[in-house]
């Protein structure tokens, strides 16, 4: 694994020329490689930019985009920006707190999938809209999120379920 | 399918000859279908139906052209949106399904599917072509012109319809001063929010001292509600490029970069694409068209923080730190990334430039209003009956964009604001819905232009709850490096959680008035100097809900969570239980056949019965 991370580390480093204020897309880089930033090729990222490590933790929980914890089996996005709110995507965030037990940002802990709200997809026309895994879904109710979020490990589709537009 | 991109082109000759070229290749009165992939339209469906067109249409002898994907159309309440040469006829919400009729009536037979066409809610009228919905004819296109109409994803659709000839005229006719002086002439205003005179803008980072200079394209669309950037980003990027080339050549610049929002996956896609086309076309890199001009782009992507949107927040990212803004009494002009001099304009801003310098700044001048010229692309988001990105010229009134262009408010509910200028703008009530929407008029009327955000609210917005939600928005966006913003924007939210749950006291309104104003005399940057914003708005025009939540506590608009009760209408229950198993409290009680009633001790207010008696007997008092 650490040979592993050595070369995953130097392949990035040299895809940005070794530029520390490419700091960001290389950290972009090794989540996309890893799921998230996991403490080990992070430090190692430090030493070879010659950059505190101190500095990357600052970044890395800066952006909203970071994440410092392993992934859940799905991604879902819940779009919570102004028109998705207006339309009742407040009420979909309820329902998923209180029904996964999921923080913003976190996994559940079945690893099912992991949660994070937004600001906006841009996508105003099917609001509210939940994005599972690249997927848009529009005009989203808390019973349509709750029937695609149990059915999401399901193999294939699960009866009763609403057909993924 | 995409054919690959043109060879080098090493002069302005070889610029003209290929568009030539293309242009022969373009048959007039072709059979061509056109589908949007903008990302409204894809998660509505469209990717399957650019296959469907594609093996329909690869069994179609004769002239007809492979299908094009194209950027948006603007009328995202209609997606999926595919259109067919010769004759632009325009079929709304598409299915999978409808493809083959459409390539064996329309395309092979020349006759028009009726029940794909669009139909005026109010008059029952079916339009064929755009130009016949009331959406589109009061609309003046610049900025969005080739949206929907070429493939993106293609430099030769761009060359086709003179993509780079406004570099090239730059280039080989104008010398930097008389670029700059046609963008003076202009009037451009920065479309991103502060509305700067850009010409003045470029002169200063031209005449500030400095070897390197840099140009930056803000694509770090963070208003929620908006998406005009990520429509041009995603459907015509070669003109964000275009843009930035000539400003670079004004400005004496050789590098740029686009900072992409992260959320905007298929800008990026394009962007990067379109970046790779013009790097091999020798439109971007070394010696562009042989005139000397070196000049070439990076894309970055953003990490996800709102206020990355700030000039200085967004240079601190480039430079691979947290995105906090920095005290702007030395200008970015003269020291900006890497604390160099530094162009940053915003998309749209960038993709107005070809257009100027094709048709010169009288021109654009003549369009709008003498303070704010050209035309202004507008998200039209919210309680609207038409959804979608309208380009109207800059002095249009707010009820024309609302009424003519948005058809109203749906369901027949009262208009009750327009929300405008993203989380630090303001709500603008009836009363000024005859208000010239322009960069003063609006800063007048307590909000402010913004990026282009306009979100319609009806009468069942709680207007205090909105302004709790652009407060918790911005308060979770703030940097926290500066206290009035951290501190303030917490206190701001506290008062407002508390009125509307029902406990705020005589005096609030106050208390909330005097931190705003201390918001926009102290807080570091234009995100905390405005936040206050829909606060002081919302209580400037709509005083008395705030007074009905503290005094009376009761939300008009019943939306607060306990401050109006659920009831179920005994006439309208049908009986079937839903809304009792729904209830997480067993407040419910009924038996079949009987109507069924809330207890309201028991009563949590969740609304969860509310979403689900399918029969609407679940009512708000």
């Amino acid at each position: 694994m650490i040979a592993e991370d050595d070369k995953l580390i130097d392949e990035i480093v040299r895809r940005y020329g070794g530029e520390p204020g490419m700091l960001i897309p290389m950290m972009q880089d090794l989540q996309a490689a890893r799921g998230y930033l996991p403490a080990g090729p992070l430090r190692q990222l430090a030493r070879r930019l010659d950059v505190p490590f101190s500095r990357l933790y600052a970044v890395a929980t800066f952006y909203a985009s970071f994440r410092t914890e392993p992934r859940g089996r799905h991604e879902v996005t819940l779009c919570v920006g102004t028109v998705c709110f207006l339309k009742g995507s407040d009420r979909i965030a309820e329902m998923i707190r209180r029904e996964f037990d999921v923080a913003p940002g976190h996994t559940t802990s079945d690893g099912a999938f992991s949660y994070q709200p937004v600001n906006c997809v841009g996508a105003c026309a099917l609001a509210p809209v939940m994005v599972v895994d690249g997927e848009y879904h529009d005009a989203m109710t808390p019973e349509k999120a709750r029937s695609l979020l149990r059915a999401l490990d399901a193999p294939a589709e699960a009866p009763g379920e609403e057909a993924a537009p | 399918m995409i054919a690959p991109g043109p060879t080098r082109l090493g002069s302005r000759a070889d610029l003209q000859r290929r568009r030539d070229a293309l242009a022969r290749r373009r048959q007039d009165g072709a059979r061509r279908v056109r589908v949007c992939i903008g990302t409204g339209c894809a998660a509505k469906g469209s990717r399957k139906l650019v296959e469907r067109f594609a093996e329909a249409l690869a069994s179609t002898a004769g002239d007809v052209e492979p299908v094009r994907c194209v950027g948006c159309h603007g009328f995202c309440e209609r997606g999926p949106i595919v259109v067919v040469e010769p004759g632009e006829v325009l079929y709304q919400r598409v299915a999978a399904g409808d493809v083959e009729e459409i390539v064996r009536e329309t395309v092979r037979g020349g006759r028009v599917v009726e029940r794909l066409l669009y139909e005026d809610p109010a008059t029952g009228q079916k339009a064929t072509t755009a130009e016949e919905i009331g959406f589109y004819s009061a609309q003046q296109r610049i900025v969005l012109a080739a949206n929907g109409t070429i493939d993106p994803r293609r430099i030769d659709d761009y060359l086709a319809i003179g993509g780079y000839e406004a570099l090239a005229k730059a280039l080989f006719d104008m010398t930097p001063e008389e670029v700059l002086s046609q963008i003076e002439r202009s009037g451009l205003r920065g479309r991103g929010g502060g509305g700067f005179a850009t010409g003045r803008k470029w002169r200063s980072c031209r005449d500030a001292p400095g070897e390197v200079k840099y140009v930056l394209c803000n694509g770090d669309e963070g208003d929620p509600g908006a998406f005009m950037d990520r429509s041009i980003m995603e459907g015509n990027p070669h003109a964000v490029l275009e843009g930035m080339a000539i400003g670079a050549y004004a400005i004496g610049s050789a590098e740029g970069f686009i900072y992409v929002r992260n959320e905007y996956p298929l800008a990026v896609e394009h962007l990067t694409r379109a970046i790779g086309q013009a790097r091999e076309a020798g439109l971007l890199g070394e010696d562009i068209l042989s005139s000397g001009l070196s000049f070439d782009v990076r894309i970055n992507r953003g990490g996800g923080a709102f206020v990355c949107g700030e000039s200085t927040a967004l240079m601190a990212s480039l430079e691979g730190r947290p995105g906090e803004p920095r005290a702007k009494y030395v200008h970015t002009v003269e020291q900006g990334l890497n604390d160099r001099p530094t162009n940053l304009n915003n998309v749209e801003t960038w993709a107005n430039v070809p257009a100027i310098v094709r048709r010169g700044g009288a021109w654009f001048a003549s369009i709008g209003t003498g303070g704010s010229t050209g035309t202004k692309v507008f998200s039209l988001v919210g309680d609207v009956v038409n959804t979608g990105l309208v380009e109207v010229p800059m002095g249009i009134s707010l009820r024309r964009i609302v009424e003519s262009i948005g058809g109203g408010c749906k369901d027949g509910k009262a208009f009750k604001a327009v929300q405008t200028g993203g989380p630090s703008g303001g709500c603008i009530p009836a009363e000024h819905l005859d208000a010239r929407v322009d960069f003063d008029e609006l800063a007048r009327l307590g909000s402010m232009m913004g990026s282009g955000g306009m979100i319609v609210m009806d009468e069942d917005t709680c207007m205090v709850n909105v302004a709790k939600y652009f407060v918790a928005f911005l308060r979770d966006e703030s940097c926290g490096k500066c206290t009035p913003c951290r501190e303030g924007l917490a206190q701001m939210y506290h008062i407002l959680e508390r009125i509307t749950r029902g406990e705020g006291a005589p005096g609030d309104v106050e208390q909330l008035e005097r931190l705003g104003d201390l918001l926009a005399d102290t807080a570091l940057c234009a995100l905390g100097k405005t936040a206050a914003n829909p606060v002081l708005s919302t209580i400037r025009y709509f005083r008395d809900e705030y007074d009905a939540h503290i005094l009376e506590h009761r939300c008009p608009a019943k939306k607060c969570p306990g401050l109006f009760d659920y009831a179920i209408d005994a006439e309208a229950c049908k009986a079937c239980g839903l809304c009792k198993k729904a209830c997480p409290a067993g407040a419910i009680t009924g038996e079949k056949k009987v109507p069924h009633e809330i207890d309201p001790d028991r009563c949590t207010h969740c609304g969860a019965c509310w979403d689900a008696c399918p029969f609407g007997a679940v009512i708000k008092v």
